[in-house]
């Protein structure tokens, strides 16, 4: 019996937990046009949000590129089409693995700081004291990080695949001497503008936003305990994993 | 003060690299130059059969990328493949009389139109169909053909 009830309850909280957070995304919508009156306090996230992961994004782009290119070197080898190598780094990048990853990165580097730092200032009460004050603690604290994420994402995706691409350059044509020229040409042949590159742009920017309300959400709703804050940063990145990569497959199944 | 400073230049120094990064990446590792030229005119042409052409897929002459395939309908009276090029706007003296052929690049590239130039004197423009078509080959009907040939009476 408990058996049968175990997976009513689980899809009953996740139901709640949806519900819940779809609220508090309208709550922050409300209060997006106050935030930003006050664009000094969205850039001060995007500076500790988006400048603060820069270094991340950049070596893991790279050695992403880098794999990349070496995988497509060695399977494309075997039908003589070496040249494609720069077509698959740059398609696998723009489509999925830029967005896709600088998300997952976003949610372990960015995303558990929201969460731990909202967390905290539940726990140590000072929400409740802005609250006291007649200062709205969503309008104040929570808006601005998640305005400062939403803008993060899309140029972490830009410079991750910038990074990437010139790591395939460096496994294709440096290490493994594919023609320059065709890197390139194939690359300008096959990659479109509309289909490749803005669809990873609206990717990103979707992405920004789903890691960016988990984040803020575990954090506002965050046991004020020390570990109701760690178990809050451990379900920040476990349901931005999980949810990143759902609404991945329902975003490509939309767009190709 | 100075700390203040500080975190400003560095999102300042971010965003700018951000938007250098999704520039760079939009004008050299995209498709996007031959948006610019696509103030072309549009011409259509009918094949029998366009095996596995896709929508985006090159348009040239001698080789030159001239344009691309925006769209493939089916006539529903001739039941043949209605192509619809949009051809580049630099491109504005291809003769009427010419050719368009579906080709392969390579023995597992994708499919292409190549034209041929005719002699006309009068060019194609905005709305034009090119009157004669080659169909793509399918490499099932090839095999067929050389196997029915291979074994017919009188064939060694």
């Amino acid at each position: 019996m408990k058996l049968l009830r175990e997976p009513y309850y689980i899809l009953l909280d996740f139901l709640e937990m949806l519900g819940a957070s779809g609220l508090f995304l309208l709550h922050l919508l409300r209060y997006t046009p106050h935030a930003l009156r006050r664009p000094g306090l969205i850039f001060q996230q995007v500076f500790t949000i988006g400048a603060m992961s820069l270094v991340l994004i950049m070596v893991s782009g790279l050695f992403v590129g880098m794999v990349l290119g070496l995988q497509g070197f060695n399977t494309l080898s075997k039908f003589a089409s070496t040249s494609m190598v720069g077509t698959l780094v740059a398609l696998g990048l723009l489509r999925e693995l830029g967005p896709v990853i600088t998300a997952l990165l976003f949610a372990g580097r960015a995303g558990t700081a929201l969460t731990s730092e909202i967390g905290l200032m539940r726990a140590t009460e000072q929400l409740a004291g802005m609250e006291m004050m007649a200062v709205d603690p969503v309008r104040r604290i929570v808006v601005p990080r998640f305005l400062g994420g939403v803008i993060s994402m899309p140029l972490l995706v830009g410079i991750f695949n910038a990074v990437g691409l010139l790591g395939g350059y460096l496994v294709g044509v440096v290490l493994m001497h594919i023609d320059k020229g065709s890197f390139w040409s194939q690359i300008h042949a096959h990659v479109d503008f509309k289909e490749d590159f803005r669809s990873g742009i609206i990717k990103s920017l979707v992405f920004g936003a789903v890691a960016t309300l988990i984040a803020v959400f575990e954090g506002y709703y965050a046991q004020p305990t020390a570990e109701g804050v760690s178990r809050a940063t451990t379900r920040t990145v476990v349901n931005t994993a999980l949810a990143v990569l759902a609404v991945d497959y329902l975003l490509t199944a939309f767009m190709y | 003060m100075k700390q203040t400073r500080t975190i400003e230049i560095v999102t300042g120094a971010f965003i700018i690299l951000g938007f250098v990064a999704l520039y760079v990446i939009a004008t050299s590792a995209t498709n996007i130059g031959s948006y610019g030229n696509a103030k072309g005119y549009v011409v259509t042409a009918e094949f029998n059969n366009i095996g596995g052409l896709k929508p985006h897929a090159q348009v040239t002459m001698a080789g030159v990328a001239i344009g691309r395939v925006s769209s493939i309908k089916l006539d529903p009276k001739s039941f043949s493949a209605v192509v619809t090029l949009q051809i580049d706007g630099h491109y504005n003296e291809v003769p009427d009389d010419s050719a368009a052929s579906i080709l392969t690049s390579g023995l597992l590239g994708e499919q292409y139109i190549g034209i041929d130039p005719g002699g006309s004197p009068d060019f194609l423009k905005d709305g034009s169909t090119i009157q004669y078509t080659q169909s793509a080959l399918v490499l099932e009907k090839l095999i067929g053909q050389f196997f029915s040939k291979a074994t017919a009476p009188g064939s060694k």
